[in-house]
Formats: C-alpha cells, sequence, structure tokens
C-alpha cells in the first residue's frame, strides 16, 4: 500500500480526529513499516494540524519509527531481571544471526535488532517482541528458530502458536483472583444500591489505588462526580510499565470481565458515559482479545445504553495503545497521551479528576483498582476492609520475578511480610528485594520482617528477588539507564540529570569512578528528586542511593583510591598518537604513577 | 479588606487570588530566577530554575498559585545552590561557549550563571551534535544553543498564531523542530517579525545582521544583573 492511501485509511478509521493521532501513526506504521517525513507530513495535512504535532509524536514513542526499520523489528526486553535470566547473550546471538549491530538494520531491510525497557513477562525469562507481538521464554534453540523463520521471511501468522504461549502464573489467590464471578453480577449489585449506595460501598470499603501511589478510590470518584459539566470519563491505566510488573498482565488475560466492568462501574458512580483502556504497546497481544471482551459485554448489555435495562447508565469502552513510553503509566501524562501527543505530565493542580481528558473531569484507575471494584460491588465494602491492614484494606497481588523458584502472581491481604512473600516463593536466602520497580525501594534481610502496605513499603505490585551471588551496583546501573531512556525531557532536571547519573555510573562501572563521582550522584539524587516536575524524576535516583546505603561494598569495590579520575582515559587518548609515530614501548605510555 | 500576602524569604508580599508566586514577587519587585516563563505566554514550568520552598516543600514559582500567608523561600544558599546546578545542566546540556556567540551579555542564561557564581560547568559536557538552520533570510536557528524551554513554541503557537515551532524527541533527545515540509525554517511561515523571533532567551535564535549592534561589554547584562531587573517584567529592548 502506497503511503498516501496507508495515511488515508488510518486518517478515515479514526474520523480525521486529531486526539487519534497516536492510534493514526500506529496504523499507518503497521502498513507501511515506518514513518517517513512525506507520511508525517501527509498525515498533518489531512488531519489540518502542525506537522511538528505530528513530529514530536512520532519521535516520542519508541515504538514508532521516523527512520525505516527491518520488516521484522526484534526487541529484547532489557530489565535487569532478564538480563539475570541471560537476554544479553540471547541478544547477541541474535545480532550475529543476521551479522548487524543493535539498532541497526540489516542492509536487505529484514530485520532490526534491538533492546527495549520491561516488557511485563519477568516471570517467564527473557523475551522479545516481534513486531510488537510478545514471545516470552527465549532459549538459544528458540532464538535460533525465530532467526531461521525471519531468515525465510514467514509471516508472524505462520510461526509455531508454542512461541506465543503466556501463562498467567498464578501461584496465590485470595479473595479477588479466588472467588468465583458471574459476569454481570457487580452491575446488577452497583444498579440495585443506586449510584450514592455504591459510592458508599466503595466509601467503607477504604479501596486505595493500587497503582503504587494509594489514593483513596472514593475520594477521586466522589471529586470527579462532583466537579461541573456532564461530559466526564474513565481511564482504565493498563500502561503497566514498571520494570518488575506484570500483575495487570494476568489481570487483563483471565479477569478481563472484572476490570471492564469496574470501569462501567466508575463510570455509573461519576455519571461517566465513555471509558478508554490505555493498554501499553508491549500488550498488543492482547489486544484482540480485549476487543472480543468489550463486544460481548456490548451483546450481553453490560456495555452501551442503558447498562442491565437501567435507564440512564451508559457506558462504553475503548481500547486506546499506547507505544512504548513508561511515562505514560503516570495519570496526567497518560491523559495527555490519549489525547494524540507525546505523554508529557501536566503541571498540578488541576487533578485530572477535575481538568483531564480534553480538560473534562477524568478518573484514571489502575487496572487492579477497578477489577477491586467490581468485587466490592459485589460483596459490599465492609467485607473488603476485613482483610489487609487500616490503612491498607484488601488484598494486593504481587508480581514476583527474579531469583525464586516460582516466579507468578501472588495475592496477599495488605500487610503480607515481605519475608512470607520469599518463602512462598522459594527465595530461601535472597540478598536483596527490589519492592515497587526501579522507583519502588530497595529492600535488604534486616528489613524482611516489613509489611506490603502503603503505610510501611508501598507498591504497585513488582517484587524482583536479588539471589546471593548479584551485584547490586549492575542492578542498579540498569535501573539508571532505565530512567535516563524514559525520561520525558520536559523539566531540567529528569532531562539531563538522568543522563549525567547514568554517565556516573557508567563511569564508575568502567572502573575509572571515585569517591568524587559517588559524592555528584548523591548530591544530584538529591537534587533530581526535589526540583523534578514528576514522580519519574522524584523516584529516578532512588536505586542509586538505596545501593550506596545499603550495598556499599558493591559500589566501594569499583572505585579507585585517587580522589579524581579525568573524564577521558588519557593513555588510550594518545593510541592514535602511537600509531602515527609507530611505538608502543613503555615509555609511549601514561600509567597510574604518571 | 486588605489585599492578602504570603512572605518571601520573611518579606511580606500582596498577591491577587490566582496569581503565581513568581507573578506576585516580580510586582511586588522581588527577583525570582527563571527561564521557561515569560509574562507574555502561558506558564511552562519545564525549566525549574523558579523552584522555590513553599511551606516546607519544593514548587516551581511560575505556576504555584500563591496562597495566603505561606512561607516562601526564594534566595538561600541550599535553593541558590540548586540554581547554580540547573544552570550547568543546562550548560552541559548543549554548546554554550560564551566568548563566540552573538547573545553573549544579553543572554539569560549566561546571565544566570553569573548570578549563581558558575566557574565551571562542572559536569562533563555532552557536547551534541545538533543541526544548524541558516536557511530563513533574515533568523538563524542554532539548535546547540536551545535550552528547550518552549519559549518560541508558545510564543508562535499563541502570540503569532503560526505554531511554527515544536519539541520532538524524547528526554535527552529533545530537539526544536519547525513546522514546514521539509523542516527548514526558510519553508515555514516564519518572519522576523514575529514574536517568537525575538524571544528566545539564549542564543539560539537569532536575528541576522543585528547580533553586534549593541557592542559587547554595553549589553543588559553588562551592565546590570539579571537579579536587578525584577521589576522591568520584560526582556530589555536591546536584547530583543
Amino acid at each position: 500500500m502506497s503511503s498516501v492511501n496507508a495515511v488515508a485509511a488510518a486518517v478515515d478509521h479514526y474520523r480525521a480526529d486529531p486526539y487519534y493521532l497516536l492510534q493514526i501513526l500506529r496504523m499507518a506504521q503497521a502498513e507501511l513499516g515506518w514513518i517517513s517525513r512525506e507520511t508525517q507530513n501527509e498525515i498533518a495535512e489531512s488531519l489540518n494540524i502542525p506537522v511538528t504535532q505530528v513530529t514530536s509524536v512520532v519521535e516520542f514513542y519508541s515504538f514508532l519509527y521516523s527512520r525505516p526499520r527491518g520488516a521484522y523489528r526484534v526487541l529484547f526486553s532489557d530489565n535487569i531481571t532478564d538480563r539475570m535470566a541471560g537476554s544479553l547473550d540471547l541478544f547477541q546471538r541474535m545480532l550475529r544471526h543476521f551479522g548487524v549491530k543493535r539498532a541497526e538494520t540489516s542492509t536487505d531491510g529484514l530485520v532490526s535488532v534491538e533492546l527495549t525497557s520491561c516488557t511485563g513477562l519477568c516471570d517467564h525469562g527473557p523475551s522479545l517482541l516481534v513486531n510488537e507481538i510478545a514471545i516470552p521464554s527465549l532459549t538459544e534453540q528458540r532464538v535460533d528458530a525465530i532467526a531461521s523463520l525471519i531468515k525465510s521471511r514467514t509471516p508472524l501468522g505462520g510461526w509455531p502458536a508454542s512461541f506465543f504461549k503466556i501463562d498467567d502464573n498464578i501461584r496465590r489467590t485470595e479473595t479477588l483472583l479466588g472467588t468465583p464471578y458471574t459476569p454481570g453480577s457487580g452491575l446488577d449489585a452497583a444498579i440495585n444500591r443506586g449510584r450514592a449506595g455504591t459510592q458508599d460501598e466503595i466509601k467503607r470499603s477504604k479501596l486505595r489505588g493500587r497503582g503504587g501511589a494509594g489514593f483513596p478510590n472514593a475520594t477521586k470518584l466522589d471529586t470527579a462526580r462532583n466537579a461541573p459539566g456532564i461530559e466526564k470519563y474513565i481511564v482504565c491505566n493498563a500502561d503497566e510499565g514498571e520494570p518488575g510488573t506484570f500483575k495487570d498482565r494476568v489481570l487483563l488475560t483471565s479477569y478481563s470481565a472484572r476490570v471492564l466492568e469496574g470501569m462501567a462501574i466508575a463510570g455509573y458512580v461519576v455519571g461517566a458515559t465513555r471509558g478508554f483502556l490505555y493498554l501499553r504497546g508491549e500488550y498488543e497481544y492482547l489486544r484482540p482479545k480485549l476487543q472480543r471482551d468489550i463486544e460481548q459485554m456490548r451483546a450481553h448489555g453490560r456495555l452501551g445504553p442503558s447498562i442491565r435495562g437501567a435507564a440512564g447508565f451508559d457506558f462504553d469502552i475503548e481500547i486506546y495503545m499506547g507505544a512504548g513510553a513508561y511515562i505514560c503509566g503516570e495519570g496526567t501524562a497518560q491523559v495527555t497521551s490519549l489525547e494524540g501527543k507525546p505523554g508529557r505530565p501536566r503541571v498540578k493542580p488541576p487533578s485530572m479528576v477535575i481538568r483531564g481528558y480534553k480538560d473534562k473531569p477524568t478518573v484514571v484507575d489502575n487496572v487492579e483498582t477497578l477489577a477491586h471494584l467490581t468485587e466490592i460491588a459485589i460483596e459490599g465494602g465492609a467485607s473488603f476492609a476485613r482483610r489487609g491492614t487500616r490503612g491498607s484494606t484488601g488484598t494486593k497481588l504481587i508480581s514476583v520475578s527474579g531469583d525464586c523458584e516460582r516466579p507468578g502472581v501472588y495475592e496477599y491481604p495488605m500487610g503480607v511480610s515481605i519475608g512470607r512473600v520469599l518463602q512462598d516463593c522459594g527465595a530461601p536466602s535472597p540478598l536483596a528485594v527490589q519492592v515497587g520497580g526501579p522507583s519502588g525501594m530497595l529492600v535488604t534481610p534486616d528489613e524482611f520482617s516489613r509489611k506490603i502496605a502503603f503505610e510501611d513499603v508501598p507498591t504497585g505490585g513488582a517484587f524482583m528477588v536479588f539471589g546471593p551471588d548479584r551485584d547490586m551496583f549492575e542492578v542498579a546501573r540498569n535501573f539508571s539507564h532505565f530512567f535516563a531512556h524514559e525520561s520525558c525531557g520536559f523539566c531540567t532536571p529528569c532531562r539531563v540529570g538522568t543522563k549525567v547519573q547514568m554517565a556516573l555510573m557508567d563511569k564508575i562501572a568502567a572502573g575509572r569512578g571515585s569517591r568524587y563521582e559517588v559524592n555528584d550522584l548523591m548530591r544530584l539524587a538529591d537534587f533530581i528528586r526535589r526540583t523534578a516536575h514528576c514522580g519519574l524524576g522524584e523516584t529516578a535516583s532512588n536505586p542509586i542511593r538505596d545501593t550506596w546505603n545499603k550495598f556499599r561494598p558493591a559500589f566501594e569495590r569499583r572505585l579507585i583510591a585517587q580522589d579524581f579520575a579525568p573524564e577521558v582515559d588519557l593513555d588510550a587518548a594518545l593510541e592514535p598518537t602511537r600509531k602515527v609515530a609507530h611505538r608502543d614501548d613503555a615509555a609511549a605510555h601514561l600509567t597510574a604513577e604518571g | 479588606m486588605a489585599e492578602p500576602t504570603f512572605n518571601i524569604d520573611e518579606v511580606p508580599v500582596p498577591f491577587k487570588p490566582g496569581q503565581t508566586i513568581l507573578e506576585a514577587a516580580k510586582a511586588a519587585g522581588l527577583f525570582v530566577p527563571h527561564l521557561c516563563h515569560h509574562p507574555e505566554l502561558h506558564p511552562h514550568g519545564g525549566c525549574k530554575l523558579c523552584t522555590v520552598i513553599v511551606n516546607g516543600r519544593t514548587q516551581a514559582a511560575c505556576t504555584y498559585k500563591a496562597v495566603a500567608d505561606a512561607e516562601v523561600d526564594v534566595d538561600t544558599p541550599e535553593l541558590n545552590s540548586m540554581r547554580r546546578s540547573m544552570v550547568q545542566l543546562l550548560f552541559i546540556e548543549g554548546n554554550h561557549f560564551c566568548p563566540t556567540c552573538e547573545k553573549s551579555g544579553n543572554c539569560e542564561l549566561q546571565a544566570l550563571a553569573y548570578e549563581y557564581e558558575m566557574m565551571s560547568p562542572h559536569f562533563v559536557e555532552f557536547f551534541p551534535n545538533r543541526e544548524i538552520d541558516a536557511s530563513h533570510p533574515d533568523v538563524l536557528l542554532e539548535r546547540n544553543r536551545c535550552i528547550m524551554c518552549e519559549r518560541c513554541v508558545r510564543a508562535s503557537r499563541d502570540i503569532d498564531n503560526k505554531s511554527v515551532f515544536g519539541i520532538a524527541g524524547r528526554g535527552g533527545k529533545a530537539t526544536l523542530i519547525v513546522n514546514s515540509p521539509t523542516g527548514k525554517l526558510v519553508d515555514s511561515n516564519f518572519a522576523v517579525t514575529d514574536r517568537a523571533a525575538t524571544i528566545c532567551p539564549v542564543g539560539a535564535i537569532i536575528v541576522k545582521r543585528s547580533a553586534f549592534t549593541t557592542p559587547i561589554g554595553d549589553r543588559a547584562y553588562d551592565r546590570a544583573p539579571i537579579s536587578a531587573e525584577a521589576e522591568v517584567c520584560e526582556i530589555p529592548e536591546d536584547a530583543k
């Protein structure tokens, strides 16, 4: 299909609505492989928007390409847990198969191989995306087989189905995962109680947001309900990008009816008629299934006008795809992304519940929070509040990965101790656990009695276990690369500071760092945390600070004794001169002694 | 009823409801450093130079609304040290060579570096290699000096109604782009008379043939430090 036709098809599909720019670009790229400047101009013209707006979106999202990529775009997940399972060797193996370098497109245009941020399959070992479709559980054999399929230009549809098999790995259930449920029962219960009655139950449940921030959900819904205007929105935040988290993937795979019903219940309480499921690009493979779920709900009167016959209860859901940007998990960035723009966090206040999507009141809730809304509608708030702790009611899903025998999703009442989770997942003597992902907290054995709860160790769900032989410095360094890659660039401290932080960690890793670099890192950590615009920057130094505080030897054994080492390796810088002079004797080298 | 006030470094400052801390401070003749903020533009909140402490918490003064009786710290050694770091980060991110820059003396970034006694860039320079666009007959785009403040983006969109500029690229890949089919300034509808042509705080957008009409040594910040201009509320005429 020509560029003009592909653009026309995508623009028509989304009714030439600039709010769907990101979706239009995804659709055009699916046809064309990449988005050339000509394509960008055509899209700008058909939507009647500046081409700068189109370019800024193309350049913001990792899965949109302004330069030609291979017909097969292979992206290896690069979370620390992937690395611990040997992903980098497999990545190199794939590069060797095609004789290409990282991010380079093969000369025949067949393939490009690159790394990408965590794909949410940490319970499956190393994973990759081929043209955005996830393939877990990589081994050397599987990498070789994938390379052969690419070389023979076999369409993805003809690849063995077993390659795409992703398990739920549910290891422990409580009320959310373990209670049988009849689709529609949450909606029926909510309608029976009425809007105010349902809101009362949510208040009684003391449900707090499961994305990690723990904001009281009833307050959020209340504020949106009381906000002026009749046009309001519910957004399901399924941009599960925090490295090490995958519980939303499982909910969307096997519990999606509860999640979608939770959206409708939230819509009922707030008086919203439209909902968006913002699905991360990495979960593209889930999209067709979720689309069928939504259609089925419509067919059963659980979505659409007058839901379950309740006059005035109109609500419908559409899926909106992300395209590889961690920052879009932040509520205000997500709403901005939904509007077809680069996902940059907005200035708060006003909060989203006052002025969100299209400047209208918008509730952005985590997948798990919405599933709990259905649970609360069915069983009532008081029963929900009986589980967990006083400050953190109900149950929590934990995504366990890393050095343990049984990685997967575990459901516990809030307040479970870290030690208990470790015991259950088969990690007898870990060095540390990263709770809540890179932006969370590094927990050491002396703290394993601490509890997972908003008042103690909060988490969106990530729980990465590091065994006794792991190098915690490398963990922190991997996370520093992650944040530098994912910073949106809006504010100075995060845009530049995370890059400087990454460079300092690399210098120390190369054996060229001293206390000077450590001092700079600590100073930057405080500076970025206090001046950054959003949560990404505020937490971007946590891993470095935690590792310095708790695993100092991992840092110190890399440091050189001098007060300072220059950025350039002076001896290496002399190499071209030595070559010219045909010298390589001792006198032509600088030594540490000078 | 008396106008409500809040305190900046223990000095009472009156404000009108809805005013930001920065606006109220300026109106009272007090200096709060800033780069992305400009009185003719909607507040942006990106550069973070205006970071102050409001009731114990850091906030961007350009977007944070004044509240009655708030205790605001502006001129403290701790905050000034953070501002020096901020300026240093902006210096190393781009290529800022003051001695060869046409904007020297009228440059707000340079002036703030003097204000906060920046003696060196401290951090290792990125030395980016960004495209220079000299295509336009009247205006030069020197992207290596761009600090991503988006003043030109906002001025072109909201004052000139042209949307000539944009920022593309995530994080450290951010770069200034131009709304034209080729991406060149000459192919856009940009004009030297646009507000966006003279609103750049640094030397990224330079009006050709005007760069040295005022000799170095006689320019805005050669004559007075940037902190002395709080009540001016406007870049001095010869800095435009």
